[in-house]
């Protein structure tokens, strides 16, 4: 408990500190990184409890934050075997995106820095609540300063592209919130853990059809924040004009809030609707897959073909998540992990591209590796583990999510196979036309990767190859707290089903009990 | 003994390499890469001394690689007589082309790289060779292909070298997707991908639960063999791999990694024993690429091409073996074929390297003199690889000929007629390199020791590699079903002789009979020396329209126009023209808003009255 305490509140701290600390951005740089990096060696300390049971809550903070009569919000957080690998992943990518954002962010550093702190406090909560309506609060804590990051520091389109995004988030989150307080006039409770065992024993009832619409809820935030096809048009937008430490954690882990959510509360609160719902899902991941992997096959900019392989990638994790089996939710959360650092280690990476050439355009590129073989090296690996190639983290995750799939249903894996050939196509081909090839006159004194900028990649390299090959690391965890989920979405489906099916004369309504 | 040494050493030899080569001298960086694979060669020939005859399989049990529900994927490795021919192959062969590497690449820059490289697809195979189950097997399978794309794309400053390299990746990638669905249908159907359980199981399935599953298994991993080893419809991907270094083409394109397709199919050979229509699948596009490739070797030019289009069609020859059960003899073709294969490649190698780099046949000829080694050497590969009585292709290559008799006489014909056709393109070559008179500009001269050494190693095997019988030795595991068939080793041999006969005649004796002899054929000739245009229809029947269609219709077209634009765009418009209506009320005269708010008033009464709420 204290260990997540202080994770969560080291960010808020150091944020609070930069406001207030004297304006000089090296100070405000090191509390910033200081936070962050204290935070991640803080939530290792989260490890060992969900290593010893990861399908219980541990770490859990349970304490009345709103207490009147009617309502009550709780500020109730705790980690599973899913959340535990999301909150390192947070910890982590954010002393990097600090690192990286003090070479790559010239103005207002101060500001920035305590926008990423904001950032790491919202992303934290997000996936370590257990009360929907701090869930809730934390998700918009999260969406604010990323919209600030974009719009004040993006490029030149940055203004209205920002508010799209933001725009585009809120509606889905609004309607997040309209599940989110509709669950409550029925169970009156937000708390998750209340509210899983209120419908495990039947106490709460909800009929298919106000799964359903609670479902479709949940699922508009969660679908425009991973984003599923077609709610997916803001990302390449976003991602090609946010600052490049903006890009780097839009990618790696503010994309797992909606896939996060689509596993944590979709297939649990709704079960009857995810399972309803779940062919029409799967249908459109394999589009976004598919989709996404051929748009990025003609892009001609370099961070809008990794937005789109992202696109491409997240459809992988949804497929997982919605196949409703063991090994596809594994994959999922495994993916989910990979995804983040492949793709953070890319978006670094073309961060530091850009900031060589001012430019993301292939075509201002080539030969790259040439002048800079240690760039181009890393790029490789990091590309590597992105196509999913076996020893490299990716691999792992892409095989659970397609093994369950094909134990769902063969022919979704035959689908979205394809999309592990386009793949290697896209990568490879940017690859070529970046790196390869003669160097042209005006990158031939491309800089290659200088010391401090190594630092970032080192331990995403090192992570990738643990990852890719000892899986019993992570996975055990993983698996126990997924096995867990799936129960309770399960049983509760089959269990209403058993429950509405016999007996067709009873009216709807009768159904729903009232606990108050 | 442990098992997952003998990958091991390999593995750190390109962790040695790759991260300090470029600090360290070129002595220690061939020391390191030598001496890695050397290692374990010697440990793989210590170990069979300790577990010989390899009665039973030698399994060892390292870690859980994955769990998840009922899957549970060790790593896993084993040696059972099967794979003990591949690791002494792999290691074997290996060693060799590594020792001829140092002298072939000595004035590289990136030598440190090449080694890394080197060593790091040793590690793969190794792995592919030993694992014993398919997922494991299948991450040697992608690491390969991974060290094929970037040794062909070694030379990544030109663009030749580039496109094979992503031509090689995605081909490959093609085929891994049949075969990573077969694993899936395996995992679901045998609730396993463990080799030794899932032979357990298929021996005790229900006979009408095997045709379905079985069938759709095999043809899906079979789909997958076609990428790696070159077969029809995947094999475009090969000939251009010649863009690499000739060591590469004669370790990685030649002697091993393109042959894991053959051994696959024989690993998993329970299963299409169960699985008819696979196997014939399996023979009869053996046997087609087998043709196919034949006569496209006879047209070409560049020296190592004419290999590469050999190699295609040799591995067809092992295909025809396992597709007609004779899974023995394809892999006894695998041995002797690595032996001659990677002579002729690493003989081709010498003669680019004595001739500055040439690689034209047309400009070739008359090397005899200069190069009496290589000239040996390589004489002794072209009849083994032509089935010339006594040498080691003619042992394997007819065990598969006999085996295919026995299966359908007309496969055994057409067979035969390639191995004329074999016979007649390799001395074609052969002889346009080292017979009549030089046509070059570069002063020819033979190699160094170093080169010239492991040339001869390599000509002792393939001259009596065929009386390692290798067929009796599979024979607990892989039994032979058909007969040595004496007139069918007759006929064969004949076709490769008169091949051989027929080639002097043209390129010796009459070279004025060739040049009208291609003018005869005119527009066949011009057919089978463009390579039936695969590439050219593959270019223009799947990458332009998936990248036309991608780029106007899918990104122009629907994202950008009907989703973004309309849709999302849209929705914004209308809602700021909403907006911009809604913003009069504000106007901020009083007497406006009281107006409003008494037209308010009077519409909730309303409304509230319809719905009967004032009572």
């Amino acid at each position: 408990m204290i260990a997540l305490a202080i994770v969560l509140a080291l960010p808020l701290l150091g944020f609070f500190a930069i406001l207030f600390a004297p304006r000089e951005s090296k100070i405000s740089f090191g509390i910033a990184f200081a936070a962050s990096i204290c935070a991640f060696f803080a939530s290792l300390g989260l490890v060992p409890p969900v290593l010893a049971n990861g399908a219980q809550f541990s770490s859990v903070i349970n304490a009345a934050w709103i207490d009147s009569p009617g309502l009550q919000i709780r500020f109730h957080l705790g980690i599973d075997g899913i959340s535990l690998w999301l909150v390192l992943l947070t910890t982590l990518l954010l002393p990097i995106g600090i690192w990286i954002s003090q070479s790559m962010i010239l103005e207002r550093r101060r500001s920035f820095f305590a926008l990423l702190l904001l950032f790491e406090f919202g992303l934290l909560g997000v996936f370590t609540s257990l009360d929907l309506f701090a869930f809730y609060v934390f998700w918009e804590i999260a969406l604010v300063p990323m919209y600030l990051m974009v719009g004040g520091w993006g490029a030149s389109r940055r203004g209205p592209i920002a508010l799209k995004f933001f725009v585009y988030t809120m509606l889905g989150s609004v309607l997040m919130l309209g599940s989110i307080l509709y669950i409550h006039s029925q169970a009156g409770t937000f708390d998750y853990v209340e509210l899983m065992n209120a419908l495990a024993s039947g106490r709460v009832f909800l009929t298919s059809r106000q799964q359903l619409l609670l479902f479709l809820g949940f699922f508009a935030a969660f679908a425009v924040k991973t984003p599923i096809f077609p709610l997916h048009t803001w990302l390449p937008d976003t991602y090609t004009q946010a600052p490049a430490p903006a890009t780097f954690l839009l990618a790696a882990v503010m994309s797992k809030m909606g896939a996060y959510g689509l596993l944590r509360y979709s297939i649990t609160l709704a079960p009857m609707g995810a399972h309803r719902c779940a062919d029409w899902v799967i249908v459109l991941a394999i589009i976004g897959i598919i989709y996404g992997a051929l748009l990025a096959l003609i892009q001609p900019n370099i961070k809008r073909l990794i937005a789109y392989s992202s696109v491409s990638h997240l459809g992988f994790v949804v497929l997982g998540i919605f196949a409703l089996d063991q090994q596809g939710a594994d994959g999922a959360v495994y993916q989910m992990i990979a995804h983040g650092l492949s793709t953070g280690a890319l978006f670094i990476l073309a961060g530091y591209l850009e900031q060589r050439r001012q430019s993301m355009e292939i075509s201002d590129f080539g030969g790259i590796a040439t002048p800079a073989p240690k760039l181009a090296t890393v790029f490789m690996i990091a590309l590597l583990a992105s196509v999913g190639l076996p020893v490299l983290c990716n691999f792992i995750g892409e095989y659970l999510i397609l093994q369950g799939a094909a134990i769902a249903h063969f022919s979704w894996a035959v689908y979205a196979a394809i999309g592990v050939i386009l793949s290697a196509a896209y990568m490879l081909w940017m690859y070529q036309r970046t790196f390869l090839g003669k160097t042209n006159e005006r990158n031939q004194g491309f800089a290659d990767l200088a010391g401090r900028e190594w630092a970032p990649l080192i331990p995403l390299v090192l992570l990738m190859v643990w990852l890719g090959t000892y899986t019993q690391s992570f996975l055990p965890s993983i698996s126990s707290a997924t096995a867990h989920l799936l129960d309770q979405s399960n049983m509760s489906n089959e269990y209403r089903v058993q429950l509405v099916v016999p007996s067709p004369n009873a009216a709807p309504r009768l159904e729903v009990s009232d606990v108050r | 003994m442990i098992l997952w040494l003998i990958p091991l050493f390999p593995l750190i030899g390109f962790l040695l390499n790759g991260l300090f080569g470029r600090r360290i001298s070129k002595s220690l960086v061939s020391v390191i890469a030598v001496g890695s694979v050397a290692v374990s060669f010697l440990y793989v020939i210590a170990l069979l001394a300790r577990i010989w005859p390899v009665a039973t399989p030698y399994a060892e049990h390292d870690f859980t690689w994955i769990q998840s529900g009922f899957l549970q994927i060790g790593f896993d490795l084993f040696v059972d007589r099967l794979n003990t021919v591949m690791l002494l192959v792999v290691t074997g062969v290996g060693l060799i082309i590594h020792v001829y590497s140092i002298g072939y690449m000595h004035d590289e820059d990136s030598y440190y790289r090449f080694f890394s490289y080197l060593n790091l697809f040793m590690f793969f195979m190794l792995l592919l060779v030993l694992s014993s189950n398919l997922l494991l097997m299948f991450v040697g399978w992608e690491g390969v292909g991974l060290c094929s794309y970037l040794l062909i794309g070694y030379y990544f400053r030109e663009d030749f070298a580039t496109n094979a390299g992503n031509k090689a990746f995605i081909f490959n990638r093609i085929g891994d997707f049949g075969f990573s669905l077969g694993i899936f249908l395996t995992a679901i159907t045998f609730k396993t991908l463990d080799f030794g359980k899932i032979a357990a199981a298929v021996a005790t399935m229900p006979i009408e639960a095997k045709a379905g599953a079985l069938t759709a298994i095999t043809v899906l991993l079979f789909i997958g063999a076609t990428g790696k080893s070159a077969q029809i419809p995947l094999y475009v991907w090969l000939p251009d791999a010649m863009a690499g270094p000739t060591p590469v083409s004669a370790l990685i394109h030649a002697a091993t990694m393109v042959t894991a397709g053959v051994y696959m199919v024989a690993r998993v050979s329970f299963l299409y024993d169960h699985a008819p229509v696979a196997m014939t699948l399996v023979a009869v596009i053996g046997l087609f690429t087998a043709v196919m490739a034949a006569t496209i070797g006879m047209a070409q030019t560049d020296i190592k091409r004419v290999y590469a289009y050999s190699t295609i069609s040799q591995l067809g020859y092992m295909f025809l073996g396992a597709g007609v059960g004779a899974y023995s003899a394809g892999i006894f073709h695998l041995m002797t074929h690595a032996f001659f294969k990677a002579l002729l490649f690493l003989g081709a190698g010498s003669v680019i390297h004595g001739l500055g780099g040439e690689q034209d046949l047309r400009h070739m000829g008359g090397l005899r003199r200069a190069m009496p080694i290589t000239f040996y050497t390589l004489g002794i590969a072209s009849l083994a690889i032509s089935g010339f009585p006594g040498f080691s292709g003619f042992f394997s290559k007819d065990a598969i000929l006999s085996a295919a008799y026995t299966n359908a006489p007309w496969m055994f014909w057409i067979g035969a007629i390639t191995a004329g056709l074999t016979a007649f393109y390799v001395f074609r070559a052969y002889f346009l390199a080292f017979f009549g008179s030089y046509r070059g500009h570069h002063h020819p001269h033979e190699s160094p020791r170093i080169i010239t050494i492991p040339l001869i190693v390599l000509a002792i095997l393939a001259a009596g590699g065929g009386f390692i019988n290798v067929p009796a030795w599979l024979s607990p595991q892989l039994p032979m079903h058909g007969q040595e068939n004496g007139t069918a080793m007759a006929i064969s041999a004949a076709f490769g002789i008169i091949g051989i006969i027929v080639a002097w005649f043209l390129y010796v004796a009459r070279p004025s009979l060739a040049e009208s002899a291609r003018n005869a054929l005119g527009p066949i000739y011009s057919l089978v020396f463009h390579k039936y245009f695969v590439d050219e229809l593959y270019q223009g029947a799947v990458r332009k329209p998936v990248e036309g269609i991608s780029r106007l219709v899918l990104w122009r077209g629907v994202d950008e126009n009907v989703i973004d634009n309309s849709f999302v765009n849209g929705l914004g418009r209308t809602i700021r023209g909403w907006g911009a209506l809604l913003r009069h009320l504000q106007s901020g005269s009083i007497r406006n808003y009281a107006t409003w708010v008494f037209a308010g008033s009077l519409l909730v009464i309303f409304v509230l009255g319809l719905v009967g709420g004032l009572r």
